[in-house]
């Protein structure tokens, strides 16, 4: 069996800038196991401008954003093998692939890193009832259809959920012709960014539906009619509120769920509500050695923040294989109460940090004027006023080691005060 | 001419093809479908049955039990999976307890296996049954299937085998033929059966004998060839669409379930279920509801939401938020309460193999077996076909070993090229569902025959890359493949 000191899996955002964080901070002996036929992820079919503000300070198209990283993945010759598909991830490091170059491998790392990415979830995840006809795609599948293969999915479309990419895939459609009668969110408030509803729905006049869903599907060969229910504080269609579009094609942004079934088959302990793994500060699994980054770690809004957090798992992964992490106390990092989502990392290990900690938390509602209050064992340590916070946008906060030492358990997080925005 | 036309490629209609495809006759195999397996037998709980519970004395009793010990062997043959997976059927009450009597009873009459727990020891088998459960019966024959694989594998056989297939061919009209002369020659055609392809044109098939095994369609079928079935004061059946709606929840190493949980049956079935499936899927359903229209497969969230109540009275813990699809199927339920078997007492040569409705997967191959030897047999000379052909069973690379996956990849590297991710199917499994006999035409066909879009992405990732390879392979189009009729495309109206 072949071995190699780290192998990244996944050549997207996250995994490119794991590999190049890896190679900058020593490691020479890295394979990218990318499944396309080319890295980038899915950033090559996003031909949309608005990557990279934060990473570059301009605004790139995804293939634009992506040829930064594949760029330097070959000056410093990074080994990537393209149409490989991992079969087998195991505790022990060792992994299963096939690729039509290299046939069926196997290999033994000293590190893995992570970064499979995320999937859209399929209509059968939220039960839309009606028939089953053709043109009800996941927002993701059309964008693929339509920028990648150049075929033109449907003409009248409604597309439900208002996620980042049904909110491009609005736009998308009505520049290249199509009829977009109009955008449902289940939520009294858009699950996409800020921006994304002003540029995409808005300056198109895109109406948005919020407090809405599909409640019917018909059509038997291809999508005819979908109808449209406002729902009740409880999310449940109310009756009497249907109806109906004329459509050809429906599309769905209606979440993102991280592909782990590898990791769930190395045993590593996933989070119920990132559905990713738990991680602490250096983004290390319940597995040593193994690290996870990116969507596959938890659903990011933008991907300049996907190739931080690569960067990081690539130089911790780094660190792990040059000096090893040393045995030390953790402490556990979370929400206080049903305010918050979720807090990553979940576990930290305050004696041996050499940097601050980044924890990124997203909250579990919309909230105006609210105090975020973070608590040491239970007992308030700070507040901090916050003017809009959604669960569309990951927020976060740094805390230094000086902050953390003295935290005997946990860390928790929760929003108190203020007006809670129930709109 | 052919000595027998069979309308329908379900699993009826395709268990009698490759049976009789054995034998040297010609025959032919219609479905105004596109596809092997669209009805029915696409949208099923997937199990045969141990043949514990159809009432005595019927059809259903004898060709289910019959079926269980037929199937293993069969599916061995065909190269397509088959487990015995065992069952339970629990009882939470002491009136639910003595219908557990009733079932042992007729299970053991009919040299079923069947054995009685008590609670610990069947929790010692299912550990998430619900705490209400206080019995058991333990069915061990019970076994599953994948109902549409079995289906296309026995096509392909008949196909193998000199018989034609035609998809998407729509019975019109079925005439009777005037006998040739004083003597009637029996190897004259009877019937004159025309059909319409989506095209517009019609197509005619003469035939000696006709097997209408048309599903819920059985009973119009029959009425084309037959004025008393034509009239509802004289028609010897009538079927009813019976919809039952399911949940699918994502493969996993080893499934919640390892047996079909059955509830005690009431007058509405065997009621709702837990399935395990050969892929490692549960299934969670169905309900049982009478409706009108026999194209109506849609889902509701009534029946959903009932599916998931009854469910908890059986089994707890299951993960629904890894539901990956819903579907909904349409028993072909008959007036009689049996199986319709027989040749039509009006129309010598027409063959009645009607309301197939549960146990139908269960009874197939003895459905067959009764048509072919005790109704056909009889009137048809047959002639074992000498040079038999057996299919080639699909390519499964999930399975194999490293090197032999290698050996697949030197031969062909498409078959080093994962296009389903979540189900891990290659390319070169794809070209070969597509260019075998009865091979895949259309995505859904792809995703029957080897399974693409069947996992947990729902085709998100992979229907682009099958669309590619049957555009390319098939020479069809994206808007074919999509359904991007122009028809309908411009039906759509203004917004209501």
């Amino acid at each position: 069996m072949n071995t190699c000191d780290l192998v990244i899996i996944g050549g997207g955002s996250a995994g490119m800038a794991a590999a190049i964080g890896a190679y900058k901070s020593g490691i020479r002996d890295i394979l990218i196991l990318e499944r396309d036929a080319e890295p980038g992820g899915i950033l090559l079919q996003c031909i949309h401008n608005g990557f990279g503000l934060h990473t570059f300070g301009e605004e790139l198209t995804g293939p634009s954003y992506a040829e930064r990283f594949t760029g330097q993945i070959n000056e410093l010759g990074i080994r990537c093998v393209t149409g490989a598909l991992v079969l087998h991830l195991r505790a022990d490091k060792t992994l299963d692939y096939i690729s039509p170059q290299t046939g069926y491998r196997q290999v033994k790392a000293r590190a893995v890193i992570l970064a499979m990415g995320c999937r859209e979830r399929p209509r059968g995840a939220i039960g839309i009832p009606g028939t089953r006809p053709a043109g009800i795609w996941t927002a993701g599948t059309a964008q693929r259809y339509l920028n990648l293969d150049g075929i033109m999915p449907g003409r009248r479309v409604f597309i439900l959920g208002s996620g980042d990419i049904g909110l491009i895939m609005a736009r998308r459609m009505t520049l290249e012709g199509a009829q977009v009668l109009g955008v449902a969110e289940l939520m009294p408030y858009s699950n996409g960014l800020q921006r994304n509803i002003k540029q995409c729905l808005e300056d198109f006049d895109i109406p948005l539906f919020l407090s809405h869903t599909v409640t019917d599907i018909r059509g038997q060969e291809r999508l005819r009619e979908i109808v449209l229910s406002r729902v009740d504080e409880n999310r449940r269609p109310i009756p009497g509120t249907e109806r109906s579009f004329a459509v050809d094609t429906l599309l769905l942004s209606v979440g993102l769920v991280p592909e782990n079934y590898l990791s769930e088959e190395a045993g590593i302990v996933l989070h119920p509500r990132t559905r990713g793994p738990l991680v602490d500060e250096a983004l290390q699994t319940t597995v040593p050695g193994i690290f996870a980054c990116g969507n596959v770690l938890h659903v990011h809004d933008l991907v300049d923040f996907v190739s931080a957090e690569g960067t990081q798992a690539g130089e911790s992964a780094a660190r792990y294989l040059t000096d090893g992490f040393a045995d030390s106390r953790s402490i556990l990092a979370a929400p206080a109460d049903r305010t918050i989502g979720y807090v990553l990392p979940q576990t930290v290990h305050p004696d041996r940090l050499d940097k601050p900690v980044e924890f990124k938390f997203r909250v579990a509602d919309a909230y105006r004027n609210v105090t975020l209050q973070v608590l040491k064992d239970g007992q308030v340590y700070k507040e901090i006023r916050k003017r809009v916070l959604l669960p569309a946008e990951m927020e976060k906060l740094t805390l230094k080691k000086d902050d953390l030492l003295d935290v005997k358990q946990e860390l928790a997080f929760r929003i108190a005060a203020g007006h809670i925005d129930a709109s | 001419m052919y000595d027998i036309l069979i309308i329908g490629a379900g699993i009826t209609g395709t268990f009698l093809a490759r049976d009789l495809a054995r034998y040297d006759l010609r025959i032919a195999l219609l479905d105004k479908e596109d596809d092997i397996a669209c009805g029915a037998t696409m949208a099923n709980s997937a199990i045969v049955h141990s043949g514990h519970d159809p009432k005595p004395g019927t059809f259903k009793a004898r060709f289910n039990v019959r079926g269980n010990e037929l199937y293993e062997d069969i599916c061995r043959e065909l190269g397509v999976a088959f487990k015995r997976c065992s069952a339970l059927v629990v009882a939470a009450s002491p009136e639910e307890e003595a219908n557990l009597d009733i079932l042992q009873r007729q299970a053991l009459d009919r040299n079923v296996p069947v054995r009685r727990l008590n609670r610990e020891e069947a929790l010692a088998l299912e550990p998430h049954l619900a705490d209400s459960v206080t019995e058991a019966l333990e069915l061990s024959s019970t076994g599953i299937i994948t109902p549409w694989e079995v289906a296309i594998a026995l096509a392909e056989e008949a196909v193998l085998n000199q018989s034609d297939l035609f998809l998407s061919h729509r019975v019109e009209s079925i005439e009777t033929l005037p006998p040739a002369g004083d003597n009637d020659c029996p190897q004259k055609s009877r019937f004159r059966v025309t059909a319409r392809t989506p095209d517009g044109q019609t197509h005619t098939f003469d035939a000696r004998y006709v097997i209408d095994a048309a599903g819920v369609y059985a009973d119009q079928i029959y009425a084309m060839v037959s004025p008393a079935q034509a009239d509802p004061a004289t028609r010897r059946f009538s079927i009813t669409p019976r919809k039952g709606e399911y949940f699918v929840i994502d493969h996993e190493e080893t499934p919640l379930f390892q047996r079909v949980i059955y509830p005690v049956p009431s007058e509405k079935g065997k009621g709702v279920l837990v399935v395990p499936t050969i892929h490692n899927n549960l299934l969670i359903g169905p309900n049982s509801d009478f409706i009108d229209d026999k194209e109506d497969v849609g889902n509701t969230a009534q029946a959903l939401s009932y599916v998931r109540e009854q469910v908890s009275k059986t089994a707890k813990d299951l993960p629904f938020h890894k539901v990956i699809r819903n579907f909904s199927g349409l028993r072909p339920t008959g007036d009689t309460h049996d199986f319709v078997i027989e040749e039509a007492a009006d129309v010598p040569g027409f063959i009645l193999v009607a309301a197939i409705e549960s146990p139908g997967l269960s009874a197939a191959p003895a459905i067959s077996e009764y048509v072919i030897h005790t109704l056909l047999a009889p009137k048809l000379s047959l002639v074992p076909r000498t040079d038999y052909k057996r299919r080639r069973p699909f390519l499964s690379l999930k399975d194999v070993s490293p090197a032999e996956y290698n050996e697949k990849i030197r031969e062909n590297p498409a078959f080093g090229h994962i296009v389903c991710r979540c189900e891990q199917i290659t390319e070169g499994e794809v070209l070969d569902a597509i260019h075998r006999p009865a091979g895949a035409r259309t995505i859904k066909g792809v995703k029957k025959r080897c399974r693409p879009g069947m996992g947990r992405c729902q085709g998100g990732f992979c229907e682009p890359l099958i669309t590619e390879i049957l555009c390319r392979e098939l020479g069809l189009t994206p808007q074919e493949l999509l359904h991007m009729t122009d028809d309908c495309l411009q039906k759509g109206g203004a917004c209501q």
